[in-house]
């Protein structure tokens, strides 16, 4: 019986995917008087002249087809107004303001996709809404629910069998890696255009394979333990690029997903009063999957008291404090804000325009920038001193609640070899390092008015950190390659927030997962399931505590192991031995002076 | 010097690795099974899907370049104990000058008829392991012979894949020759409910083969009853792989013999491991222990000798652990399955019949003497601790959150335990100290 609701669940969500992936192409958009929405009227006039000459004016084209043929019609339309900057410009007008940037364009065309649009996603968004995210949620649940009715205990019979979690082989794993980072690369050389940061990026990512593979000698430390030796898991490919698309077209082409947002206007009209934007439709989403998968892992881990109540806290989390109270604020007119993002992953929390706006919001606006700039200096380091990191990183933070939730399936993903923990600790404190540059140049140029700071212009080292870090290393490799990499592909590599904390944990702080004396059997199933890639057996075959920097405590290499030997703990006591080797070990020194 | 070690298992490997921290002696390794150690003990979830092969290596496969320490894939046939020189499958010779044997087991047959067919196999090697593999794709039964813990891994094996699973078992009670009554009984009812065909109570009676010459049932030797099968796995124990050095000058009984310091009747030769048989074992252990930490702290105790560093081989006080499909189980100490004259017990089990707590003491000194733990989790060097000085049973019980080493947010069950044994003594005790790490650091560096 809860056989075939499972797989009625699965035909819903597998339908509900369908209907979402298919209405992007549905409806058309008609440009004319009304749609369009411009600047200035001697924009207007050119692109009407354009559009008419095309023969797209007033005539509906399809969804898709519509933003190349209007951004052809823009261009067309600038170059005719460049054309005439010296007869025709009007009293007033800058010349440069007078043909039609990059940006405008790109504001035209999304206004446009908006204004002008007219199909049945327009007319019943509820009704997408219930056959995308309702299907899906109902199907989830109708497949992930029965699974309480299983016996408790570890349930990872077959996820290396299973084409969706298996994983891929190491040289297909980096070439895709590659693409993907050069792809971002060259993409942000373009629509940045700006040639210097892309360079940089790259020669820093030379310079760190150069010491992981030279200077620390590891060049045939060739990471077995970590992809699989020679099958492929297309499922996981197919999931994960999805993924990476979406990704791409949430960050930099929303016009192509307006269909999406409409859908959800009519919620988030409910919950701010305002119209759903990329990133209302993005915390929708985020929040759905957090809790469907939320229900999934406690499923999964009935047996596990901590991991129930730490999935019941990221599901609180996200759903409270990263959703509902934001939009809420925003209903009572107050700045959009999520208690629980903190700098430097929040990364704008520094941004002039940011400051204005909680300096500017009376005495609300004021507590919130204390209490973003206090748990930086005080509340981050103090929690982690008496908890560990994960008391962030696996029960508050948005991202966290993502991996743990939706990427739980792809945990065993994480690369566990001693190359990818050298890469690990160049590159995640090396977005430290650049968010704090960043941080600082911004701050400077707030303080100072100055915008050149060491002959870098403020304003590029900005958009160059909120694009490769922001947008791409956070979401599109961060979340596309959950099925390539695991689950925790940013938190590991590239969040500098969990560098920060990881240095507070690993310097200063009761936490340690302590070992079971000898009952190691060294069997892996810890290191296998850490998200983090920590070779957790390494440490527990020598009967010796784990204290890493990137330990997020999720608790599961101890959920896993088979024989009782792991234990997250807090402790004082010890607190300068915590990392010394070998605790538990029976043949001493003192015994062998003793025989001989 | 070269020093040679046969077998990449856990003894081996950790033989080797210790003697590469105390000296720079040459190192080589043979081993026939794998180029490189992995673990044994994850054998079924390589099965189950649950890791790959490549997980259960607990090295990276540089590590030995990296320690210079030299691998050879290959089997050794004969030794010339005179010449010290090993012959090789190959046709190659290898010099030692020291030879560490940790040859391992292989699985028991006790001469059944048909248990050398095809589609009949232990579960020791990974070979036995691709034969599973190979006859898993549309079986329809499995039949076990033999209820110990590789037994009970095996069950798990099938299940895990849907296939129905047999389990011919000699006792009355899954493994009561090792746990007491009520663990017993637990685990008995844990397989049942898991859906295994548990029976009870008796012995395989012959293998038969069908026309493609393969074993196709079982016949059991009680009632006669056939059940038919396509694949049948013999778990009834293993034995030290040792049949090649029979008859040579090697000292053997059921193991290579050793004395205290794992020295074998030829010079310059060590066994160690699952094939060593330790000539006057200690107190309260046996003279072969086929486990995975015996086997460590052997090439351990193994390499300290090696390099002229006396150590006696002592592994302390008997512990282990095990798991039965989802029950956890830990044991420290003395506890065996009928409980002896001279000891008392207190027994904790949980409504749902899934955790269990016993403690055994002396009557007359009140000493505890050991632990048995299902579905929780006790702490080895607290147990240990409290073993080794005979601390009472009164002041262990007001202290026994010290011991447990459940995850955090876990029930807590010490205070019940004493409530069971204020009820049976009349005592008034309260625990003084609960879960958690910093006593238990204060107690155990506290002389
Ligand atoms: C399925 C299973 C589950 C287990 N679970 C547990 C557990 O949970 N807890 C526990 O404590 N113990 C467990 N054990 C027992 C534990 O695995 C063994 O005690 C341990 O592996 C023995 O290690 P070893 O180094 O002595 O020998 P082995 O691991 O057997 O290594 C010996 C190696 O030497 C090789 N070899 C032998 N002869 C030759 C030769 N002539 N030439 C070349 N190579 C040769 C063999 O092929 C083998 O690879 C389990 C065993 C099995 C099979
Ligand atoms: S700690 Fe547990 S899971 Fe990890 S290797 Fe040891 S026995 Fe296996
Ligand atoms: S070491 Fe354990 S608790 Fe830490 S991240 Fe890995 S699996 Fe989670």
């Amino acid at each position: 019986m809860s056989k075939y609701i499972q797989i009625l669940g699965l035909i819903l969500f597998c339908l509900a995917l369908l209907i979402f992936t298919g209405m992007l192409g549905l409806g058309s958009i008609t440009l004319n008087e009304e749609s369009l929405q411009v600047d200035a009227e001697y924009h207007k006039n050119a692109i009407l002249a354009a559009a008419k000459a095309e023969g797209i004016y007033n005539t509906p084209v399809s969804n898709i087809k519509f933003i190349t043929a209007y951004s052809n019609v823009i261009a067309q339309a600038s170059k005719q107004l460049e054309s005439e900057i010296e007869t025709k410009l009007p009293e007033g007008v800058q010349p440069w303001d007078y043909a039609i940037a990059d940006w405008r364009a790109k504001n035209y065309i999304s206004a446009t996709v908006k204004t002008g649009a007219d199909g049945p996603v327009n007319r019943n968004p509820l009704l997408f809404c219930f056959l995308t995210f309702g299907l899906a949620i109902i199907g989830g649940l109708l497949y992930i629910i029965p699974k309480f009715n299983e016996p408790k205990g570890i349930k990872h019979d077959g996820i290396y069998h299973d084409s969706l979690t298996r994983g891929i082989t190491s040289n297909f794993r980096n070439a895709l890696l590659l693409i993907t980072i050069m792809g971002i690369l060259i993409y942000g050389f373009f629509k940045l255009q700006d040639y210097f940061w892309p360079l940089v990026t790259i020669c820093l990512a030379l310079l760190i394979s150069y010491f992981v593979f030279f200077r620390q000698d590891s060049k045939s430390n060739h990471p077995q333990r970590s992809v699989s030796p020679n099958r492929i898991g297309w499922l996981g490919v197919i999931a994960g690029t999805y993924m990476l698309i979406f990704y791409v077209l949430l960050y930099w082409a929303p016009s192509y997903i307006q269909n999406w947002i409409t859908m959800v206007n009519p919620i988030s009209e409910m919950l701010s009063g305002n119209p759903a934007s990329q990133w209302f439709l993005y915390g929708l989403m985020y929040t759905c999957i957090v809790i469907v998968m939320g229900v999934r892992m406690l499923t999964k881990y009935q047996h596990n008291t901590y991991q129930k109540i730490r999935t019941a806290s990221v599901m609180f989390f996200q759903t409270a404090f990263a959703f509902l109270i934001p939009e809420m604020l925003v209903r009572l007119n107050r700045p959009w804000f999520d208690f629980k993002n903190f700098w430097p992953l929040d990364y704008d929390f520094f941004y002039k325009y940011n400051i204005d706006q909680l300096t500017s919001s009376g005495s609300l606006g004021l507590a919130m920038l204390i209490w973003g700039i206090l748990a930086i200096i005080i509340g981050i380091p103090l929690m982690t001193y008496f908890l560990g990191k994960r008391w962030y990183c696996s029960w508050v933070c948005g991202c966290g609640g993502l991996a743990e939730t939706l990427g739980d399936p792809w945990r065993q993903l994480s690369d566990k070899s001693m190359r990818a923990w050298k890469y690990e600790r160049f590159i995640i404190h090396g977005v430290l390092a650049f968010a704090i540059i960043m941080t600082a140049f911004v701050l400077g140029h707030y303080f100072t008015g100055v915008s050149n700071i060491l002959g870098m212009n403020v304003e590029s080292v900005k958009s160059w950190y909120g694009f490769f870090i922001g947008a791409g290393f956070s979401g599109v490799v961060g979340t596309g390659f959950y099925p390539l990499m695991g689950n925790r592909v940013w938190c590991r590599f590239g969040c500098p927030l969990a560098a920060y904390l990881g240095l507070v944990q690993r310097f200063k702080s009761r936490f340690r997962i302590t070992t079971n004396g000898g009952q190691c059997i060294s069997c892996g199933n810890c290191s296998t399931y850490c998200e983090m890639g920590i070779d957790v057996r390494a440490y527990a075959q020598k009967g010796q505590d784990i204290v890493r920097s990137s330990c997020v405590g999720c608790g599961v290499c101890s959920a896993v192991c088979p024989r009782g030997v792991l234990r997250l703990e807090n402790g004082s006591g010890d607190i300068a031995q915590r990392t010394d080797a070998m605790r538990t070990i029976h043949i001493t020194e003192d015994q062998i002076q003793i025989l001989t | 010097m070269h020093i040679v070690i046969i077998g990449n298992g856990i003894s081996g490997t950790t033989c080797a690795r210790w003697v590469r921290k105390l000296s720079d002696d040459q190192i080589t390794i043979i081993s026939s099974e794998s180029k490189h150690f992995y673990s044994r003990t994850a054998l079924m979830y390589i099965y189950m899907g649950h890791m790959r092969f490549e997980d259960t290596k607990p090295y990276e496969d540089w590590f030995w370049d990296k320690n210079n320490i030299q691998l050879i894939q290959g089997h050794v046939d004969a030794i010339d104990f005179d010449n010290q020189s090993l012959q090789l499958n190959n046709n190659t010779t290898v010099k030692y000058d020291k030879l560490v044997l940790a040859l391992g087991s292989k699985s028991n047959k006790f001469g059944w008829p048909g248990q050398d067919l095809p589609g009949v196999g232990g579960l020791y090697h990974l070979q036995d392991l691709e034969q599973m593999e190979q006859y898993s794709d549309g079986l329809e039964r499995a039949v076990i012979v033999g209820g110990g813990l590789i037994g009970i891994e095996m069950a798990e094996m099938f299940h895990s894949r849907h296939i129905p699973v047999t389990m011919l078992v000699r006792e009355s009670s899954y493994w009561n020759n090792v746990l007491p009554p009520e663990e017993s009984a637990m685990v008995t009812q844990h397989i049942i409910d898991s859906g295994i065909d548990l029976r009870l109570g008796v012995n395989l009676g012959e293998i038969t083969s069908g026309k493609s010459g393969s074993a196709n049932a079982v016949i059991i030797k009680e009632t006669g009853e056939t059940i038919s099968c396509g694949y049948v796995g013999l778990t009834a124990g293993v034995s030290p792989n040792i049949g090649w050095l029979k008859g040579t000058d090697l000292q053997t009984n059921r193991g290579i013999l050793v004395d205290r310091y794992l020295r074998t009747s030829q010079k310059n030769v060590y066994a160690i491991g699952d094939c060593a048989e330790i000539q006057e074992p200690q107190q309260g252990r046996r003279p072969i222990e086929a486990i995975w930490y015996t086997g460590r702290m052997m090439g351990e105790t193994c390499a300290y000798n090696i390099c002229d560093k006396q150590v006696e081989y002592n592994p302390g006080i008997w512990f282990n652990s095990a798991k039965f499909i989802h029950l956890e189980y830990q044991v420290y100490g003395d506890i065996r399955s009928s409980l002896p004259e001279e000891h008392d017990a207190i027994v904790w089990q949980s409504k749902d019949m899934d955790k269990l707590i016993r403690i055994h003491y002396d009557k007359t000194t009140h000493a505890v003497v050991g632990f048995n733990l299902i579905g929780v989790r006790y702490r080895h060097e607290v147990c240990e601790k409290w073993l080794a000085t005979h601390a009472s049973i009164e002041d262990v019980l007001q202290h026994l959150g010290m011991a447990n080493f459940d995850p955090e947010f876990y029930k807590e069950h010490e205070e019940e335990l004493i409530r069971l044994y204020n009820a049976k003594t009349g005592n008034a005790l309260k625990l003084k100290t609960k879960r958690g790490l910093s006593k238990v650091l204060q107690f155990l560096t506290n002389a």
